[in-house]
């Protein structure tokens, strides 16, 4: 190929199609949402300006922020119970042994269903009158079973079911990465003298950093346009308890169609998402990292 | 190192990204050269009325005719695209009053007034209470292609006939059947609170009870202080005041309607009372029909309150649906032709009729007599056919917008969060 290049990549030329379809699917509708939400349109006929009134209602908008916090409340807790439980059931799987290949393929199993189905079976299980809540509710002092409909109990459903959802996935991410770690590196610390929890703690956390910081990104930037989980389980209620901001951005775009209103916080939904993975990248210092295991 | 099969690879995806994008931007609407598109949602029983009736249609004309059918959910969404659009629909499903407005007012409908004035019988033929509702600043923008659904109250016959109530006429029998029902560890009343609309049916038959039909035209209408109305706050007082009694039990907030939930709680006994419309029979159809074989579903309409100004036969619910013709659509004259030729045809409403629906015309009572459920059926024409006014469903008279915060706030007020007056103030300029 080109004779400039000795490792035979013509660079722009290959990178053509992506950002050709970056630019068509990525960048060109930011631009237009940004246009949008300066407009008001309910989808029919032309937008008509409207200045920044969508941005002055977004600021006013109890919902919103409402929302907002819902949303961060959520990502935490999402965050908080997927990663260890994900770093440490990868790193489980990550041994040859046959029982665990054998029981890690279970645990991948929803990974093969849909968002739909998921949310769709919890649904069912969570009904109060008919569901698992009803028959298990009155032993965990929930006699009415009532789960969905309660304010605070709705929301932990909700990081529930994401965990179920979205742990084995994580687990792949950590399973792989933990079968890089060389072998070398335990059988030193053995002969140091170290025990299993220090073996992980000194190894395998740090051995797994990259994977920590990437499938801590996936997470908080999945759950701030994830929301289909939230609509079909309690679409928001009891009220507008488990409002989060995305559902509240389809809401107002697809069932109030105030299209202008919705893209104002699907750009507030852009910039927030940008920022924490930004701020991910720059505090754990991913971007100057460097692999680790050179020379082993 | 060899990377050639990686380098195929890539160039091979390369080419592919690059022909899906020609594809994507190559596709266009078919247009609508000729014959009529019409637009419905995907219902089995009545998409084969509809099929065969467009087949009649085609063999007496020379126009042909294409039903294309949707998923409810999605179906807002796909028309409010495609209307306006080359691919936009000649003739299109609707719910009529607020929803039709939003396309009457982009210019989208077009105005069946004068088709209606030459063909008188078709006018006539159809229920007053229910055409009205397609009627927009004195013009008719659609006509009803589907069976009436008032919301009734129904009632499971054994559990009042073992606590000793009579179905109540009244709304002070309705709070003394709930006490008796209490004591009994009946919950008195199903209400799927999990869907907002579900508490909007007893919203809005208290608001009518109350003060008539007229607090919610100045609602829809827009006029200040509407939702302050005293029959719209204290409606709003009965509501939270039936969730202080323990009416709906504890747990209404997690039960769904669309999972059946709700209609088996009613059929297996465990709850006395259920408002819902006359569509609610079809899903005890499906899912509990000894409960409808042994007779054990009741049904009244909703109870008088004492000193309201509402009339006693005044009802809420969905009239009907209604079929309007795109504005912009090339084939106009053939559309309304085929509206005025199809709907109120004989065959048309025997086939409704046959699907189990209770068809929005006059004189049907005979043919409803040898339905499966003749008397329910033909206790559902005579409501619509008495009702002093039929107010459509809240939700779907006003604008989508309005109608989003009004069914986020009714959950609030039900759960407690938010008193009548915030709620009329959150509702405030919102049309």
């Amino acid at each position: 190929m080109s004779g400039n290049n000795p490792a035979g990549r013509p660079g722009f030329l290959w990178a053509a199609p992506a950002l050709l379809f970056f630019g068509l699917f990525g960048l060109a509708p930011i631009v237009v949402v940004a246009y949008l939400s300066l407009t008001d349109w309910n989808g029919l006929g032309d937008p008509l300006w409207a200045g920044t009134t969508n941005w002055e209602n977004l600021a006013s908008d109890r919902d919103a922020g409402n929302g907002l916090l819902i949303t961060l409340t959520l990502t935490v807790l999402c965050w908080a119970t997927q990663t260890p439980l994900a770093m440490m059931f990868g790193t489980w799987a990550a041994g040859h042994q046959k029982i665990r290949a054998v029981v890690s393929s279970i645990f991948f199993l929803p990974l093969l269903l849909s968002t739909a189905a998921i949310a769709l079976i919890w649904k069912a299980l969570l009904d109060p009158n008919f569901g698992v809540s009803a028959q298990v509710g009155p032993w965990v002092g929930i006699p009415d079973g009532n789960v969905l409909g309660d304010r605070t109990l709705a929301l932990y459903a909700i990081v529930f079911v994401l965990l179920w959802q979205f742990l084995p996935f994580h687990m792949l991410l950590y399973q792989a990465a933990a079968r890089q770690i060389p072998q070398d590196l335990y059988e030193a610390a053995e002969i140091d003298g170290a025990s299993p929890a220090q073996r992980f703690f000194r190894i395998t956390v740090p051995q797994l950093r990259h994977t920590i910081i990437a499938s801590s990104v996936l997470m908080i930037v999945g759950s701030m346009t994830y929301f289909e989980t939230v609509l079909m389980l309690t679409n928001g209620g009891p009220g507008v308890s488990t409002l989060i901001l995305p559902l509240h951005m389809y809401n107002q775009g697809f069932v109030a169609f105030d299209m202008g209103y919705a893209s104002a916080i699907a750009l507030l939904l852009v910039a927030i998402g940008t920022g924490l993975s930004l701020l991910v990248v720059r505090l754990s210092g991913y971007s100057k990292m460097t692999s680790q295991r050179e020379g082993v | 190192m060899n990377n050639t099969p990686r380098k195929r690879f890539l160039g091979g995806a390369g080419a592919f990204l690059a022909l899906g994008l020609v594809a994507a931007c190559g596709s266009s609407g078919p247009g609508d050269a000729d014959g009529i598109e019409v637009w419905t949602l995907e219902d089995a029983a009545f998409n084969v009325v509809l099929e065969e009736s467009i087949e009649t249609y085609e063999n007496a004309g020379d126009t042909s005719v294409e039903m294309v059918t949707y998923v409810n959910d999605s179906y807002k969404q796909r028309l409010q695209v495609a209307l306006g659009s080359p691919n936009a629909p000649d003739i299109f499903f609707n719910w009529g009053g607020g929803n039709l407005a939003e396309y009457t007012t982009e210019g989208q409908v077009h105005d069946l007034t004068d088709a209606l004035e030459d063909n008188p019988d078709v006018r006539d033929a159809f229920l007053p209470s229910v055409l009205d509702v397609a009627k927009i600043d004195d013009s008719y923008y659609g006509l009803p292609m589907l069976g009436v659904q008032p919301v009734v109250l129904f009632h499971n016959r054994p559990v009042l006939e073992e606590a000793g109530i009579e179905p109540p006429e009244t709304y002070d029998e309705l709070l003394d059947a709930i006490d008796v029902l209490q004591e009994d560890d009946t919950t008195p009343i199903v209400l799927p609170g999990a869907q907002g609309w579900t508490q909007l049916m007893w919203f809005s038959y208290l608001v009518d009870r109350l003060g008539g039909p007229e607090p919610f035209e100045a609602i829809v209408n827009g006029e200040d202080g509407a939702w302050h109305d005293p029959a719209v706050i204290g409606a709003m007082e009965m509501c939270q005041d039936l969730v202080d009694r323990g009416a709906f039990g504890t747990n209404f907030s997690s039960i769904d309607y669309d999972n059946g939930s709700a209609s088996a709680l009613l059929a297996t006994g465990e709850a006395g009372f259920f408002l819902m419309g006359t569509w609610n029979l079809a899903q005890h159809q499906d899912d509990n029909p000894e409960f409808l074989e042994n007779d054990e579903l009741g049904y009244t309409s909703f109870p008088v309150v004492a000193d309201g100004d509402g009339e006693p036969s005044a009802i809420v619910g969905n009239p009907s649906n209604f079929f309007s013709v795109n504005d912009a659509a090339s084939d106009k004259d053939e559309a309304v032709d085929f509206l005025m030729e199809t709907l109120t045809s004989d065959e048309y409403v025997h086939g409704l009729i046959d699907a189990g629906s209770v068809p929005p015309v006059e004189g049907v009572e005979d043919q409803l007599e040898d339905t499966e459920h003749a008397d329910f059926a033909i206790y559902t024409h005579e409501l619509v056919s008495e009702a002093s006014t039929f107010t459509q469903s809240w939700d779907q008279a006003i604008s989508p917008e309005a109608a989003e915060t009004m069914l986020t706030n009714l959950q609030l007020l039900f759960l407690g969060d938010v008193t009548p007056e915030e709620f009329a103030d959150n509702m405030d300029g919102r049309v």
